[in-house]
């Protein structure tokens, strides 16, 4: 993996908030992302982390949002409509879960390619035609040429996918939001597109953002990780240094929560009683319910504080 | 088929084929002759991805579909037996959990009603069936007042304990749990997984547990079968499955599963397969897996090979096995 | 137990809006049910609350105009009470609406669960039955049998009935289709219950709420049909009232009276559009998709 550029913020993150009428889905988040840096956003269903990047994308409807998130300087949130979509695929792209409703059923897949082309970079038909066979075969598809003309339809998962992030490539965006690219793939064609993105991302230096609850994937694929919890921010810390040494309550019980491939098959597996039901409505900690460490402390809400060298956790009685 | 002294063979599937007809060129063979014997029990898991047929077989086996060719014989009877005595005895033995909670339980109808329901399809008075659901939400670890909730008032793992809890209200001498915590949250996924590893040990149900997550089914199971283009390519006791897989396929899904461990994650050598799980319906000449197989020879590509016998109380369909 | 094996989630009490509150805050359908209500207590409490008999003759004070005299709503060509025979003639339109209702609710409830569950060719017989059916205009069709048969209430409701059962009965198919392939279905037919009992207990809870809506949407249509079918003279005959009938010698008196031509037309549209609200009402009331803002 590149050096990340430790010096440069590529996306700064600040007091993120996304309010849906009354409820509050992201509750003040505040991340960074350097240039050729992946960051891993881990959580559970409903922790919000999908949300936080439909959110970075402008991408939600009917919605509150709060705090800035500033790409390169200029704040997201605060761009109108159009500013907005001229930064969409040239500056930050996102590719999505299930590839087969995120493409366009209609549409051969070249020419979706070709429109995200169009409508940020001056070409020629021929040209842009070239391009998107060129980007068809850098994402591994095989007689690029004449799958240009292809169906999503007509096309596996895992040819869904590659296609997905062709399109988002094609203008070489400085960020890549990836939400849980491979969830709904098979694990062996998992490996073959976690493969490409590494490869991809890390030849251009982009900055990448992984949305997964898949703490495998984060393992090999990220640099450093943010472990969300309720619509909260409860960790983040580099990879290597979160495997090794979890702080955060939750961030224990997830990681001692999976089913070890290589032993311990006949120990009942370690859990984290009950369940994230009702953790929105709570003040104070949210992770309390759930939580063997609580105490009268944790009637206030943790603020993330640094416990060593770039790894933060919001918690009071951590590590 | 794998040794265990002294217990009976409760299932076997000899031959067993489900094949769909798309068109009159085309057939779509789900499964494609599977021999299985299960013994009493036995936990045996069902690993493999998107075409390879694990769910056919769970279902087939359990009686929810019929297959093409092929039988499947439990406790000695046939299934495709026509006495109906004996087939409402079959039904009340063979159970399945299945993987969507949401859809496997009546939206309109509240989870003691669903059990209380099942129960009485079987013959139970409503007394006894009232009692039955509320004994058995219990040992599903949930607690009574669930029996007047509906579905979508609860959360996935609970729904998942109502789905568990119908599925042993009768007591079933045999289990097939198809992907039960694919669709959960990984906190979640151990509560489950906890909760049926108790169950099967304190009954002694015989169990089939199917999942493309390798390890899960690690924690549940002594014996791992896997299946590939509805074949089953491999089997073995868990321990010799994974330190020495012998069919490539294996080799490769073991290597593809991402480990939680950043240091061994970005050092291991891994087997990246080519290409993707072909159209079921457009199977590879031979051995199936040759297109992808990268110890495919000349002799894959036109003989299937057979399951036989390897290193110890393993069994592998293939012309180069793994050592 | 072991660790991890108990559910110790507080179990929060059940959050069930009921349907009836939700249908409560759509202001169009509960002024949809207060005018249902009046009507229907004005038509079956006809005998009690109606100013007149409805066959008293009053040939001196024919025509009279509304609003003056006696009279409220004034009088027809005989001098019979208008308000009288509208409320008389709605006990016949309410009547033959919801009757003939209920006749497209069990038709066409059992024929689209039939095709679905069972699917085949049976099922493809029926719905192919069900497509011919709506190719025809449903007036026409009405029209050509009441040609053959004597017009009562009941064989209205029964005429009407047996030619606006499709629509229900393609909800009911498509419904089924998708809930057959549910596992909890597969579920109940492992275990070996019979067809009846899953369709009875499995998915007919799962059918009501587009059942009920399209139910009452029917109503609104059965009670245009038959006041289509008065109007044209095919329908109920005089001297019973209905407010189609109502209508027919309002055309030829629109000269003399055109008063006779309004009140009817006006009961009729507040049945058929109250009925036509209710039914919108109760789409979103029943609908769980629909967030509760």
């Amino acid at each position: 993996m590149n050096e990340p550029d430790t010096a440069s913020s590529l996306l700064d993150v600040r007091g993120l908030e996304v309010s849906f009428g009354r409820a509050k889905a992201v509750d003040g988040i505040s991340f960074d992302v350097r240039r050729g840096e992946t960051l891993g956003l881990v959580g559970e269903s409903g922790c919000g982390k999908s949300t936080t990047a439909l959110a970075l994308m402008r991408l939600l409807r009917d919605v509150r949002l709060g705090g800035e998130a500033r790409l390169d300087g200029v704040d997201l949130l605060d761009l109108d409509e159009d500013s907005m979509r001229a930064r969409r695929g040239a500056d930050i792209a996102m590719i999505f879960q299930d590839p087969g409703t995120a493409l366009h059923p209609m549409i051969r897949v070249g020419d979706q390619i070709v429109e995200t082309l169009n409508a940020h970079i001056k070409l020629s038909r021929d040209e842009a035609h070239r391009r998107a066979v060129d980007l068809l075969r850098q994402v591994g598809i095989a007689a690029p040429e004449e799958r240009f003309f292809a169906y999503p339809h007509e096309m596996s998962g895992g040819m869904c996918q590659r296609a997905m992030i062709a399109i988002a490539m094609a203008c070489s965006p400085r960020l890549l939001i990836a939400d849980e690219p491979t969830t709904a793939l098979d694990v062996t064609v998992q490996a073959q597109i976690l493969d490409l993105l590494r490869e991809l991302t890390g030849g251009l230096g982009m900055g990448v953002i992984l949305i997964t609850h898949d703490l495998g994937v984060v393992a090999g694929m990220t640099d450093r990780v943010a472990v969300m919890y309720a619509g909260v921010i409860v960790e983040t810390a580099p990879t290597t240094a979160l495997f090794a040494n979890p702080a955060h309550p939750y961030t224990r019980g997830l990681l001692h929560s999976i089913p070890k491939l290589d032993g311990g098959w006949d120990e009942p597996v370690p859990t984290i009683p009950g369940s994230v039901q009702g953790a929105m409505e709570l003040s104070g900690c949210r992770f309390v319910p759930r939580c063997p460490r609580a105490s009268e402390a944790c009637k206030a809400v943790p603020a993330l504080r640094e416990i060593a060298e770039e790894h933060f956790v919001a918690c009071w009685n951590a590590p | 088929m794998l040794e265990r002294p002294m217990s009976e063979i409760l299932i076997k599937a000899a031959g067993v084929a489900r094949h769909y007809r798309l068109s009159e060129h085309r057939t779509l063979r789900a499964l494609d002759g599977v021999d299985l014997e299960i013994h009493r029990g036995a936990t045996i898991g069902l690993v493999g991805e998107s075409g390879s047929g694990k769910s056919t077989l769970g279902r087939t086996l359990v009686g929810l579909q019929k297959p093409t060719l092929g039988k499947v014989v439990f406790d000695g009877l046939d299934t495709a037996s026509p006495d109906r005595a004996a087939l409402a005895k079959l039904r009340r033995q063979r159970q399945i959990i299945f993987q969507d909670p949401s859809s496997a339980l009546n939206p309109r109808m509240t989870i003691g009603d669903t059990i209380v329901e099942h129960l009485r399809v079987q013959g139970w008075t409503r007394a006894d069936a009232r009692a039955r659901a509320a004994e058995m939400i219990e040992q599903a670890g949930l607690s009574a007042a669930f029996l007047s909730r509906y579905p979508h008032e609860i959360s996935g793992g609970q729904r998942q304990r109502a789905v568990i809890a119908r599925a042993i209200s009768t007591d079933p001498a045999f289990i097939v749990a198809d992907e039960p915590v694919s669709a959960l949250d990984v906190s979640t996924r151990a509560q489950i997984m906890n909760l049926l590893r108790k169950l099967q040990a304190d009954r002694g149900t015989t169990m089939l547990f199917i999942s493309h997550d390798l390890s899960v089914v690690a924690h549940m199971c002594r014996d791992v079968a896997v299946m590939y283009l509805g074949r089953i390519v491999e089997i073995a006791p868990r321990a010799g499955l994974f330190e020495t897989p012998r069919h490539p396929y294996t080799a490769a899904l073991l290597s593809a599963i991402p480990l939680p461990d950043p240091v061994r994650e970005r050092t291991r050598v891994r087997t990246v397969l080519k290409g993707e799980t072909p159209d079921p319906a457009a199977r590879p000449s031979g051995c199936s897996f040759h297109p992808r197989c990268p110890r495919a020879s000349e002799l894959c590509r036109t003989t299937d090979p057979k399951m036989r016998p390897i290193g110890d109380r393993q069994q592998v369909a293939c012309h180069h096995p793994l050592d | 137990m072991i660790e991890g094996t108990l559910d110790i989630a507080p179990i929060a009490a059940p959050a069930r809006a009921s349907a009836v509150k939700r249908l409560m805050r759509h202001r169009l359908a509960v002024a949809a049910l207060i005018v249902l209500a009046v009507l229907v207590i004005g038509s079956a409490g006809a005998p009690w609350l109606a100013p007149f008999d409805p066959e008293e003759l009053d040939i001196a004070n024919r025509y009279a105009a509304p609003f003056t005299g006696a009279h409220i709503l004034g009088t027809d060509d005989l001098g019979r009470d208008v308000l009288t025979r509208l409320m008389y003639a709605g006990q016949i339109s309410l009547s033959v609406g919801i009757a003939a209702m209920l006749v497209t609710v069990v038709i066409g409830f059992s024929i689209g669960a039939f095709a679905a569950y069972y699917s085949g060719w049976i099922g493809t017989l029926l719905m192919r039955l069900t497509d011919i059916m709506l190719c025809f205009p449903s007036v026409f069709l009405l029209l050509f049998v009441a040609a053959f048969v004597t017009p009562s209430l009941t064989s209205m409701s029964l005429m009407i009935g047996l030619t606006c059962w499709m629509e229900i009965a393609r909800i009911v198919y498509s419904q089924i289709l998708v809930l057959k392939s549910a596992d909890f279905i597969a579920a109940a037919q492992m275990v070996g219950a019979p067809s009846w009992r899953i369709i009875l207990r499995q998915i007919l809870p799962n059918t009501l709420s587009p059942v009920l809506v399209a139910a009452t949407l029917n109503t609104a249509n059965a009670i245009l049909l038959e006041s289509y079918i008065s109007f044209l003279g095919y329908g109920i005959q005089p001297p019973a009232a209905s407010w189609g009938n109502m209508l027919t010698n309002a055309q030829s008196d629109f000269q003399v009276d055109p008063w006779l031509a309004v009140f009817p037309g006006i009961a009729i549209t507040l049945a058929v559009s109250s009925f036509n609200f209710l039914g919108d009402g109760l789409r979103d009331a029943l609908d769980p998709k629909i967030r509760d803002r």
